[in-house]
């Protein structure tokens, strides 16, 4: 009996284009998103969430770690949760979940447009819509 | 390649494609839910005004919270799954109970998110 041969093909033959580099970043950045999600949870757990905050609120500040989710809470100073260092973690959390968002809705436009002149227009609204949502999310971290 | 798919939305809807069928347009919808939502909430807080904390009202209520919530929660565990799965391919064997942990890690946390939203809005 011969061995099973490998099917895995050298990169070369791969077709390594940029739909599968855009793949490999939707799994990535959504493990990136989640080491963001879990510094946010340990982060709100240190500044006394335990006693001052019920489980959707942590979570609702985990998933986005804005000083304005946490308004509505018995948290007694919002100065520590608008830190520079919340600000920095909300903008990375933001551009990464921006980018897999869009990327995602591109993904989605393919499976009912077809065409290629589509698929061109498709894109370019994308990237507009990415890079707008970036800018509106950035400037929304850092003046709140 | 097309469109031309032959398939009526009634039969589309009767085909049998079990649990990872229903994770995946659980997944698209929950995706979609997000994109959909979270851009129509930070326009709404760029533009504030009088239209911004209306639309943001909207978003603070507590059946928003308990729908958003589950595009959230579902779209990140199932996703960790597709990553996992993804990225060590010989998983792929075990999909199928992959779903059912995705499921008892998903039941749970979201039934208390929903529990103590609905508490909150109760009044405590």
């Amino acid at each position: 009996m011969t061995p099973a041969k490998s099917r895995t093909l050298p990169l070369s033959k791969r077709g390594l284009s940029f739909e599968t580099l855009m793949w490999f970043f939707t799994r990535l950045s959504a493990l990136a998103m989640y080491a963001l999600i879990i510094f946010g949870l340990i982060g709100a757990l240190v500044m006394g969430a335990r006693n001052q905050m019920n489980f959707a609120d942590v979570m609702r500040w985990a998933f986005m770690p804005n000083n304005t989710h946490v308004q509505s809470t018995n948290v007694p100073d919002l100065a520590p949760w608008a830190s520079s260092l919340w600000k920095l973690t909300a903008s990375a959390l933001m551009l990464v979940a921006v980018a897999h968002g869009v990327h995602g809705l591109v993904v989605i436009a393919d499976d009912y447009v077809a065409s290629e002149g589509g698929r061109k227009i498709v894109r370019l609204l994308s990237i507009v819509m990415m890079l707008s949502m970036s800018g509106i999310g950035l400037y929304i971290v850092w003046t709140s | 390649m097309g469109l031309k798919r032959n398939v009526g939305l009634l039969k589309g809807l009767r085909y049998k494609g079990q649990g990872p069928m229903l994770t995946f347009v659980l997944h698209r919808i929950g995706g979609l839910g997000m994109a959909i939502f979270i851009t129509v909430h930070m326009l709404a807080s760029f533009l504030g005004g009088k239209g911004g904390s209306f639309v943001n009202g909207i978003y603070e209520s507590w059946a928003f919270q308990v729908f958003i919530f589950f595009c959230v929660f579902f779209h990140a565990i199932n996703g960790l799954r597709i990553t996992i799965v993804d990225l060590f391919p010989k998983l792929i064997e075990h999909e199928k109970e992959a779903i059912w942990v995705e499921w008892a890690v998903f039941i749970p946390l979201y039934g208390i998110a929903v529990m103590v939203i609905i508490k909150t809005a109760l009044g405590g």
